[in-house]
């Protein structure tokens, strides 16, 4: 890490007097492969406070997806509660997991995960979709979302006519169009080069900071964590070490500098 | 989310993956249009031919030379095993041994060549007694049909068929005029109304001469069968009884005697064979649209999966998932039933030119319901186990 960050010991987080929007207590996860058992998460505690921007950290393998996995309601976990906004969710029905992932959390893949021969507004509209909202209304909120993330000239094309960057974002467009409280981002900037993972951190943060949504990213990339207020970093399915950042990057005066012609 | 919605979503679906709609719809048309084309063909030779004997009146008993069910003779045409042939003498001997009610009918049929001016035409002549317009119950257009001193006299008197008078006297009235049959000459007494029909013969490429005549003009003393038609109905089993002991003595076993709905009945059973068969392709067909119709279904299984996990992962429910597959799957097996359906039915009938058909609504509705029970179930049961996975997994699947 660096010089102008400061290491605090594990088990000294804690909102204080903000809300906890997302938790994990004493969360593993194990998969079973050829009688062979993989513990991906083994125990894991982690708090997320209400309008925070929070970086996961961690080498390979250490269980960062599967974490995110596990917090996005998209897989469950062996053993371990979650809680969404204080609603435990272990107790929820599919159904009802799924109205939680659709109102009030944005999942953003590194892999995109974008609907094929779908166009960007079709794909910015589908979670609208399955909220029930309609017609005008539901283009003209997909059309918003997408100028948000730069795209309004783009509505109409599709992924395969995008580049990896504009793909992530018209991704990011599709999280944040339900107006959720949190967006979780795992590796977001993992798949783009330099300049387009900036552009995809400023947005990011940039709903953190304008927005007061809350943030939760995963990546492999120092300068890309330090976006965030927060760090945690994982190994072997456990948070090892969490960092509070002092001196945050700001995306937009990175961005600035890069194009400036300014050193990395 | 209502079913509206869920509509839409299919659509665009649909149209999203124009190929895969394509090669799905494919199965099923090809499927349908086979079957439905073919059993069109077997149902249509077999009215065809059934309706062309009932077309010979009712209540009629067939007398054939040789034995048919000992296998010793074979169907009734003066074949080489045949010992012994009928002859007028016999037919009259049966018209006195039954009376004056019950119509006795000799016949020959046997190729001929008429002959306009300079116009030759190749055509069939059919003979008979003063007893045919009445016992084959046939329809003049013009003219009448032969007097009983005509066949006595051996008149060289002919009555023709719609086709010949159209390729003989293509814009004169043949009535008094001269053709001649077989390079004799004879007078047109009468002109028979187009009946249409081309699987067994055109019946419409006949001409119709006296017995005697036929005899001399072929030089022969056999007539190829004798026809009766019994004057009441409810004595046809009788009538058959007494042709049969009347023909005995002179014939022992070497003859055969049918009624209609005896002769109707064996050509069903052949034609009905005939059926089965096409059938059994048509089935293939189906076969083999419906492993079509799998193949690219199951194909695209990883892809649909993705597809699900990502709307899950967005919020999709069970219901959401599901109705949108099912509607897919309907929407292309009834479009492709549809297709199928207008293909083989235009398909019959533009065949009508070469070879009677006639649509069967079974055929239509087992090879629509196969084809789009595969369709849908292929389309459907995949959905329905991505539909239950987590989304994680749904987007893992390879
Ligand atoms: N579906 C699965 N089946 C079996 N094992 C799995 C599965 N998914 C993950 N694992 C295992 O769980 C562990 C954690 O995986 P995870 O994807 O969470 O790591 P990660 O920290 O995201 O790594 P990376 O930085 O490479 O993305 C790994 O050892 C991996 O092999
Ligand atoms: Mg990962």
């Amino acid at each position: 890490m660096s010089e102008n960050s400061e290491t605090t010991p594990i088990g000294a987080r804690g909102c204080e007097s903000r809300r906890v929007v997302l938790e994990a207590r004493d969360v593993s996860k194990c998969y079973v492969l050829d009688e062979i058992e993989v513990h991906a998460l083994r125990g894991l505690d982690l708090e997320v406070c209400d309008g925070e921007m929070l970086a996961i950290i961690g080498p390979s393998g250490s269980g960062k997806s599967t974490l995110m996995h596990i917090i996005g309601l998209l897989d469950r976990p062996s053993s371990g509660i979650v809680t969404v906004e204080g609603e435990e969710v272990s107790s929820m029905l599919p159904n009802q997991l799924a109205a939680v992932r659709n109102k009030r959390i944005g999942f953003v893949f590194q892999s995109f995960n974008l609907l094929a021969r779908t166009t960007a507004l079709a794909n910015v509209e589908l979670p609208l979709v399955y909220s029930g909202v309609s017609g005008a209304e539901r283009s003209r909120r997909a059309k918003e979302a997408l100028e948000r993330v730069g795209l309004g000239d783009r509505l109409n094309h599709l992924p395969n006519q995008l580049s990896g960057g504009q793909q992530q974002r018209v991704a990011i467009a599709r999280a944040l169009v339900t107006e959720p409280s949190i967006v979780l981002a795992d590796e977001p900037t993992g798949n783009l080069d330099t300049r387009s993972g900036m552009e995809v951190m400023s947005i990011l943060q940039d709903l953190n900071t304008e927005h007061g949504i809350t943030v939760v990213l995963v990546t492999h990339d120092d300068m890309v964590s330090r976006h965030a207020q927060r760090i945690v970093a994982l190994r072997d399915g456990k948070v090892v070490r969490e960092e509070i950042v002092e001196k945050r990057v700001i995306a937009h005066e990175r961005r600035a500098k890069f194009d400036a012609g300014g050193e990395e | 989310m209502n079913l509206k919605e869920s509509f839409r979503i299919a659509l665009r679906a649909l149209n999203a993956n124009k190929v895969r709609s394509l090669l799905t719809m494919l199965g099923v048309i090809i499927g349908v249009a086979a079957v439905i084309l073919l059993v069109a063909i077997g149902t249509g030779v077999q009215d065809e031919v059934t309706g062309s004997i009932e077309g010979l009146g009712s209540n009629l008993i067939f007398a054939f030379p040789g034995n048919v069910e000992q296998g010793g003779g074979g169907g009734g045409g003066p074949g080489g095993s045949i010992q012994k042939q009928f002859s007028l003498d016999d037919a009259e001997m049966l018209q006195r041994r039954l009376g004056p009610d019950d119509k006795v009918v000799p016949v020959i049929q046997a190729a001929a060549i008429a002959k306009v001016g300079n116009r030759e035409w190749r055509t069939t002549m059919a003979a008979g007694n003063e007893y045919s317009g009445e016992v084959f119950s046939a329809d003049y257009a013009s003219g009448r049909g032969y007097y009983r001193s005509e066949v006595s006299a051996s008149s060289r008197v002919v009555i023709i068929g719609a086709s010949v008078q159209k390729e003989l006297f293509p814009n004169k009235d043949p009535l008094g005029e001269y053709m001649d049959v077989n390079g004799q000459r004879f007078r047109v007494i009468g002109t028979l109304v187009e009946q249409g029909g081309s699987l067994t013969g055109d019946q419409d490429n006949q001409i119709y001469l006296p017995i005697t005549t036929a005899q001399r003009l072929l030089g022969t003393r056999d007539i190829s069968i004798i026809i009766v038609k019994a004057a009441d109905a409810t004595q046809i089993d009788l009538i058959q009884q007494r042709i049969k002991r009347a023909l005995k003595p002179r014939f022992g076993e070497e003859f055969s005697v049918f009624t209609q709905q005896e002769t109707l009945g064996i050509l069903s059973q052949l034609l009905g064979t005939l059926t089965v068969m096409l059938a059994g392709i048509a089935g293939i067909s189906l076969l083999v649209g419906g492993i079509g119709i799998m193949n690219i279904m199951l194909v695209s299984v990883s892809e649909r999966t993705r597809e699900i996990g990502i709307r899950k992962a967005v919020g999709a429910k069970t219901y959401d998932i599901m109705s949108q597959f099912v509607i897919e799957a309907i929407v292309l097996s009834v479009a492709g039933g549809v297709i199928g359906i207008t293909i083989g039915w235009l398909g019959s009938e533009a065949l009508k030119v070469v070879v009677p058909t006639q649509v069967t609504p079974w055929a239509v509705a087992l090879a629509f319901l196969f084809s789009a029970g595969v369709g849908v179930f292929f389309g459907v049961y995949p959905a329905y186990r991505a539909s239950r996975l987590d989304p994680i997994e749904a987007l893992r699947y390879e």
